[in-house]
Order: structure tokens, then sequence, then C-alpha cells
């Protein structure tokens, strides 16, 4: 139940620039997507279309049947707890600890804590820095920082996981490792969202791959 | 329900853990809300007490209620008789034009002038004791009896409830201006602080926002941290003019053995110290609400 539908979709972003034109695009529950293409292509923006980060100029962006580029500012909240998301950038809490920002997403919707504390540590120690729980983010090298973006992104169980660049810091082994988790995500139906460069993992777990070039669809 | 209530108290625990996290900062603030609610909470204080000694210490409201000139003694008894079904009349008394007369030689010494009048030119007249001492309730009191067949004048004896109400009336005026002013001054200094935190948790405020916080979420704990402020601020103010007036009535003492009355300024009631607490907490609130409606609103779309 986590059906994703782009119909021409379109967007240009303030300034003029066309970061998509006219992509249509639909992923099936519980499907492992890879999008890959240049720099610039319009990965990311892509992602942020479909989790209503940004909204498309035209076309539509249906997720589970409902519209998002036209969802209500109020909506908006409980459509995103369906994702998981992990962000290029990361944006993890440098004022918090490693816990804490694992623990974000389950404060939000207003998760008993001490089940939510249980559930936060599984997810740490799933991305292995469970030792790490009481550090700071900042001290982390970015391979780790990328980790604890994942374990925050899956901490809620959400039923579709978009990750932009999710081993983009990863030596071989973590990002094999990284691969490993996003495939257990798939056997157990998340839909999961990938945009990378990582042809290697792509080798690896054999998804579905879309690449895209100049806000195109060139290959799917 | 549940977890709305917990959702609750879980913000209001995160208040307090801001407040202690930097705790210079807090205090500060509070010590600044503190003394602007200590102005006119003092003044209203010294007011309600000033009011307390005027009741104290007045004598009674006395109405004089000359009759007609042609007023018989049957009239005099009606009216007397209508004085005692009046409400607001504690006593009456009769002073029959005669008895006024003598009571002015004795007391004057015009008794030779007094003795050469061809007749009496004093009317009978009804001494009222009022049971209110306000002006209003006095007014309203002679403006009535006047209107009554035979009844010539009413005289209120003495203006000093008039001039003491318009006095009072005047201080009240003075500390809801002061009030005023200070409540917007707590609200702008509630306003910027929630605007710093607010500027402060930018990154907070953003990733919650996309991971799928509400706004009431993110705007939860900024509220609460300004009503929290608010009360903590009043209380501020409550204390210290709490020690305001011990120091005060350790002075008055002296006097107070030199006169042999019990001087003493009274701090504010149970009711009236929660009234100002929970006003004080509802202006925290609403500075928060303002900067949070101006500052959070700037953040959509992401
Ligand atoms: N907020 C924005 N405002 C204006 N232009 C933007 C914005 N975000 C992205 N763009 C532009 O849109 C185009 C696509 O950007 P996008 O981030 O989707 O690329 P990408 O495929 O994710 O690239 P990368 O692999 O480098 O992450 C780029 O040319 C970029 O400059
Ligand atoms: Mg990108």
């Amino acid at each position: 139940m986590s059906h994703i539908t782009l119909s021409r979709v379109s967007k240009r972003y303030p300034g003029g620039h066309e970061a998509l034109g006219g992509v249509s695009l639909d992923i099936g529950s519980g499907e492992m997507v890879f999008i890959t293409g240049h720099s610039g292509a319009g990965k990311s923006t892509l992602l942020k279309l479909i989790a209503a980060i940004e909204r498309p100029t035209a076309g539509s962006v249906l997720v589970n049947g409902q519209n998002v580029g036209t969802l209500r500012a109020r909506g908006i909240p409980y459509l995103r707890r369906n994702f998981g998301l992990v962000f290029q950038d990361h944006k993890l809490l440098f004022d918090r600890s490693v816990f804490d920002n694992v623990m974000l997403p389950l404060e939000i919707t207003g998760f008993d804590r001490r089940e939510g504390a249980r559930r936060a540590r599984a997810a740490l120690d799933k991305v292995g820095l469970l030792h790490k729980e009481k550090a700071r983010p900042i001290t982390l090298s970015g391979g780790e920082q990328q980790r604890l973006c994942i374990a925050r992104a899956i901490v809620h169980r959400p039923s579709i996981l978009l990750a932009d660049e999710p081993t983009g810091n990863l030596d071989a082994g973590y990002a094999a490792e990284i691969g490993e988790l996003f495939r257990d995500f798939h056997q157990v139906g998340v839909t999961v969202v990938l945009a990378t460069h990582d042809m290697q993992l792509a080798a690896r777990l054999q998804p579905r791959l879309i690449e895209i070039r100049g806000g195109r669809i060139h290959h799917d | 329900m549940i977890s709305w209530l917990s959702a609750h108290r879980r913000a209001c625990a995160g208040t307090l853990a801001r407040l202690v996290r930097a705790p210079l900062a807090s205090l500060f603030n509070i010590a600044v809300i503190g003394t602007a609610l200590a102005l006119p909470l003092g003044f209203y204080v010294v007011l309600a007490n000033l009011q307390g000694l005027a009741r104290d210490y007045s004598p009674q409201p006395q109405l004089s209620v000359f009759l007609a000139p042609d007023a018989t003694a049957a009239d005099a008894r009606a009216t007397g008789d209508r004085l005692k079904g009046r409400s607001g009349v504690t006593a009456s008394r009769f002073v029959s034009r005669a008895e006024a007369l003598e009571t002015l030689k004795s007391r004057t010494g015009l008794a030779d002038i007094i003795a050469g009048l061809p007749g009496n030119p004093l009317p009978d007249a009804w001494v009222v004791t009022a049971a209110g001492a306000d002006a209003a309730t006095l007014d309203a009191l002679r403006a009535d009896i006047r209107q009554w067949p035979k009844v010539a004048e009413v005289h209120v004896d003495s203006d000093w409830a008039r001039r003491l109400d318009s006095l009072l009336a005047l201080g009240r005026h003075a500390v809801l201006m002061l009030a005023t002013a200070l409540a917007f001054a707590l609200v702008a200094v509630t306003f910027n602080t929630i605007r710093l935190q607010i500027l402060t948790q930018r990154d907070e405020i953003e990733v919650a926002k996309l991971i799928g916080a509400t706004d009431g979420w993110i705007r939860r704990p900024f509220l609460y941290f300004g009503a929290v402020t608010g009360a903590a601020g009043g209380a501020a103010a409550w204390l210290m003019i709490w020690g305001a007036l011990a120091i005060f009535n350790g002075r008055l003492q002296p006097l107070s053995a030199l006169y042999g009355i019990p001087l003493q300024l009274n701090h504010l009631n149970g009711g009236d110290s929660v009234a100002a607490l929970l006003f004080a907490a509802v202006l925290g609130w609403f500075g928060a609400w303002l900067s949070v409606r101006r500052h959070l609103g700037a953040h959509d779309p992401l």
C-alpha cells in the first residue's frame, strides 16, 4: 500500500531553471528503485517532490492515490510520516546526542518513550552505531553521520524509504552492509527509492534502474 | 487523550529543560519580567491597602433630610416610616425643629439673637445613617429621598467620601495605565526571547518539519516557554513586593506602637495572587504566540 505515481511532472525552481521536465513514473508498492544520473540531473528534486518538500510546477505526484502536490499544509506532516527520509546533506541535529537524533521521529508522533528508546537502540544497532549513542553527531565521521541518518529514517518503520545518496561517503564494506539493510527493508515489503551514483551497489542488489538525464527519464 | 496529555507533559518537561539549560539567560528574563510586573502590582497593593484603611477608619456617612416648612407631625412620621423601609439606610433619628433650635442655642451661644427671632426658622429633619460609604451610593440615596413628598432638601454631611472616591479612582486609573504599558513590555520581552529561540533552533525546526512534525508540535514548546516565563516573572514580582512589604512593615512598627493603631500593609490576597500569576502567564503565552506566528510562518513552504 505505498504506490507512487508521477504523471508528466515538471519542476521549475524560482529563478527559471527547469530541474525536471515531463517525468512520468510508476513505482509499485514494495518495489526497489534506484534513480541514477549525472550530477544536477534532478534526482534529489524527484525525491523532494514525492515527499512534498517541493511542489511540482506541472503534472501530478500521487502517493497512495493522494495528490501530494495539492495537499493542504495541514496534511503534509501526516503524509511525511509514511516516509523514511535520508537526506543528501544528512540534516542531523548537532546539539543533540546520536540517540536523541534517532528519537526525533518517534517524539514527533507522540510515541511511548520507553518503547521508543528500545526501537531507537535497535535502529542504531542495525547501522552499527549503538556504541556511539551518547556521542554528538559532530564527532562522527562522514560515513557514521550517513548511517545515523539512515537509522533516523528507519526508526519509525516507514512504508516508503526515500534515500538520497545514502552510500555517498561510505567505503565499500559499509556500503555493502547498508545495501543489505535496504534489501532487508525491500524484502519485508517497504518501498525503497534510492538516488545514487553507486553502480556497484546497483549491480549487487539488482533493483529497477531509472536513469535521469537533464531532468528527463533517459532509461527505465 | 492519553497521548495528548503525555505530549503536553513532554512539552512541559522540555520547556523546563530549556529554562535550566540556559540558567543565566532564564533568570535574567524572569527578573526583567518580574520588575516590569512588580511596579503596577505594587501600586495596586498600596491602593488596596489605602482603600481598606479608608473603609476601616471612616465615620459612618450621614445625610440630613430637611422637611418642608409646612410638613405636619404626621408627614414627619410618614417620612420616618419610609426611611426605615428604604434599603441602604441603617438608622434614622428624628430631630424636631424645636430640638434643633435648642441645640443651636446651647451650642453656639447665639441664644440672644435666636430669642429675638419672631418664630422658629428651622425645619423638622431626619438624620439618616447610610449603609454604603461610597459617593455613588450616597448620591443615589440622596436623589431618591429628595423626590419624596414634603422633603425640602437632603444634605450629605461630608464630602470626604466623594474626595476619597475620586482619589482612589485616579489611583486605579494610574494602575491600569501602568499595567497596560508594562503588559506590552512583558509581551515584547517574550516575543523577542522566543524569536531568538526560534533563530537558534532553526535546524531543529526544519528537520522536525521535514520528518512529519505538525505545526502544533513545533509551536507547543515555545508557547509553554512563554507561559512559564510569564508565570515565573509574576512569581518574581510577587516575591519582590513581599520583600518590600516586609521591610516597610518593619519600619511602620514603631509608628504603629506610638499611635496605638495597627498600621500594616497587607500583601495581595490568595485570589488576587493567583489572578496576577495567571495574567502574567497569559501575557507570556500571548507574546510567544505572536512570535511563533510571525517567525514560524516564514518557514513554510520548506
Ligand atoms: N532549491 C533550488 N533552487 C534552484 N535550483 C535548484 C534548487 N535545487 C536544485 N536546483 C537545480 O535543479 C537541478 C537539479 O538538482 P538536483 O539537486 O535535483 O540534482 P541531483 O540530480 O540531485 O544532483 P546531485 O547528484 O549533484 O545531487 C540542478 O541544476 C540544480 O542546480
Ligand atoms: Mg542530489
